[in-house]
């Protein structure tokens, strides 16, 4: 085995006041999107404006952080302009590194912008060594966020195979069960997908229909879950309902659960990951501040050699339920 | 008149049935194309492997054009392997389902299966650039999408036109997990759903179709009467997926449309008797949602 490098915690900030608590909370780096269909967490009062942009790098690189910028959903055909100026923008404005998952927007920042680091995003879904050459060797890509298929042993087998292109995994958060950028559920519910538009199961497709019996979570008119009338009614996010399948109802993909490694973190780190990622541009601040101050405690505490630290998170994960997801091979 | 390929079985047909399949195919359906290949999941790839040699050669004797389709999701030493192999076939056109198998065939002729996120010209451009002759686009895109990459295309472009639509995979197995078991321990409970398995709503109204990794469309698609127009906007081809009803007379009906031998209208009320158990859906192509059928 390798000797273990220090992992960067890579942290969302969906504002520029969550960019800061990121910081704060001890971040090494903030990925973050511009306001509008180009990044993947598309969002109302959600994201960046180009000075607000600024001013987050500012922040960051005074504070001994990077700051990345996510452009990462796929550009629509005929307008490729708003994704090659969101890439020139976030270039020019001195960004650490640029997310991207689609082909030909790689090709136009590698061939525009060739001092730039570009970093595969989670939706291209890159999850083999001959995919990740690929895109190392074409567009110059430095890191490649895996997406949520592979186990841990399986990830240590690619660290080898791929170096020096690094890898950074998500540690917490929302939990895509279906490989990500390779999923139209959304889509074929409510007509808008996380490739085209940037939003998986949106808002304005939700609805909570009551009856005696109690709530029925809707998305696009189809049942997603249903609730007894003294339960918390849950967002329905697709892949996370119940359905009815050979006469049986269950969380046939997913339960309502979020990923933590905590308890994993020194097998991930023994893996050779560069970064661990932390899901949750939508979240708040406090949220935010939370997980970061918790990863940085796990973290420092697992390369100072003590051991995991007993750090309760159930508070903060959805329905209180967590899971290691696709990083233990039972989960498939 | 636009040429029709024949996509590669997605479920889990036993050998025999899928050998006789191709075989009544190879006699007489009306398809240019015939994809062949384990697109879903590795672990049922050796059943059916003595039998491809002879139902390529079947195929390609009555004047099929065949092409090998590649693994969708590789993440394992050994589904690289076989891409490898896959992708050093010589004398096929090779269909590429992950970006890794297009790697692998950069420098030569090759297909692009709908499986790869080609959403737009830039990115069909790249890999017209690396060799890639045809391209079926994802289930997703709209008419107006479609058209500009098609007009923007050197390659054959191909749109997904009538079956379940493939609308997601994962390292999961759903078959498995809906039976309470692993997908180590699957016991190939995927070949008790030929059709896939039907995932209602607690409402009991019908939503999607598991085919082991793979989440489908529980509609079925049919772009029938939307042939001429696609054709009018560059597509060159269309992609019918196999499912568990007669596949040669649904190729028929789309050739007969293709030709002008037949009014859309009667092509859905033909393959509505043809699929009993379906319904139909075209909303991508509207540009609402997939489940829906638009009529215009």
């Amino acid at each position: 085995m390798t000797e273990a490098a220090r992992p960067e915690l890579v942290c969302p900030a969906g504002t520029p006041a969550a960019l800061k608590s990121a910081v704060d909370a001890g971040a090494d780096c903030v990925y973050v999107g511009f306001r509008d269909e180009t990044n993947a967490r598309n969002f109302p009062g959600l994201n960046f404006n180009r000075k607000e942009l600024a001013g987050g790098i500012a922040y960051a690189h005074a504070n001994g952080a990077k700051l990345l910028v996510a452009i990462n959903t796929f550009p629509r055909a005929g307008r490729p302009e708003l994704w090659h100026r969101a890439v020139d923008d976030a270039a020019e404005l001195g960004a650490d590194a640029l997310i991207l998952a689609d082909v030909g927007l790689l090709d136009y920042a590698a061939r525009r912008h060739p001092e730039a680091r570009l970093h595969l995003s989670v939706q291209a879904a890159a999850s083999n060594p001959a995919a990740i050459a690929f895109y190392a060797e074409r567009f110059g890509v430095k890191r490649v966020v895996l997406p949520r298929v592979l186990t841990v042993q399986e990830i240590a087998a690619l660290n080898r195979r791929i170096r020096p292109v690094e890898t950074e995994v998500f540690v917490f958060g929302g939990l895509c069960v279906m490989a990500e950028g390779r999923c139209s559920l959304s889509s074929y519910v409510t007509g808008q997908s996380p490739n085209v538009n940037g939003v998986c199961s949106p808002a304005a497709h939700v609805r909570y229909v009551e009856s005696p019996e109690g709530i029925a979570s809707q998305l696009g008119g189809f049942t997603i879950n249903r609730f007894g009338r003294n339960e918390p009614a849950g967002y329905p996010t697709l892949c996370k309902g119940r359905f009815i399948a050979g006469g049986k109802a269950s969380y046939l993909f997913e339960e309502p659960t979020s990923l933590n490694t905590l308890n994993i973190l020194p097998e991930l780190i023994a893996a050779g990951v560069t970064a661990f990622k932390i899901e949750g541009r939508q979240r708040g601040r406090a949220y935010v501040a939370a997980v970061v101050r918790a990863f940085r405690q796990g973290v420092d505490a697992v390369l100072a050699g003590r051991g995991v630290p007993d750090i309760d998170l159930d508070a903060i994960t959805e329905g209180g339920r967590q899971t290691t997801g696709a990083y233990e091979r039972a989960w498939r | 008149m636009s040429l029709l390929t024949l996509g590669p079985v997605l479920f889990n047909w036993a050998p025999e049935r899928l050998r006789d399949f191709y075989f009544r195919i190879a006699d007489e359906a009306e398809v240019d194309t015939v994809c062949v290949g384990e697109v879903v999941c590795s672990k049922r790839t050796p059943f059916f492997a003595p039998f491809l040699p002879e139902v390529i050669d079947r195929l390609a004797a009555a004047g099929k054009e065949v092409v090998l389709s590649s693994l969708a999701l590789i993440m394992t030493e050994r589904e690289l392997e076989q891409a490898r192999d896959l992708a050093q076939a010589e004398g096929w056109l090779i269909e590429a389902n992950d970006m890794s198998v297009a790697a692998m065939l950069a420098g030569r002729p090759f297909a692009v299966g709908p499986l790869v996120n080609v959403y737009n010209e830039g990115t069909l451009g790249y890999l017209e650039g690396l060799g890639a002759t045809r391209v079926a686009l994802p289930a997703e895109l709209t008419a107006e999408v479609i058209g500009i990459i098609a007009g923007a295309a050197t390659a054959e472009i191909e749109v997904q036109a009538f079956g379940r639509l493939p609308l997601a995979v994962s390292a999961r197995c759903y078959a498995a997990r809906a039976r309470n078991l692993s997908k180590d321990g699957c016991q190939y409970v995927c070949a008790d759903d030929p059709d896939g398995m039907t995932v209602d709503t607690l409402d009991h109204e019908a939503f999607l179709a598991v085919n082991g990794t793979q989440t489908m469309s529980w509609h079925y698609m049919n772009l029938a009467a939307d042939l001429a127009r696609l054709e009018g906007l560059g597509v060159r081809r269309f992609r019918l997926w196999p499912q568990n009803v007669d596949m040669v007379a649904v190729a028929q009906v789309f050739r007969a449309v293709s030709a002008g031998a037949m009014e859309p209208a009667a092509a859905d009320a033909r393959l509505a008797a043809l699929c009993p158990d379906a319904e139909f859906a075209n909303g991508y192509l509207h540009g609402r949602e997939g489940h829906l059928f638009v009529d215009d």
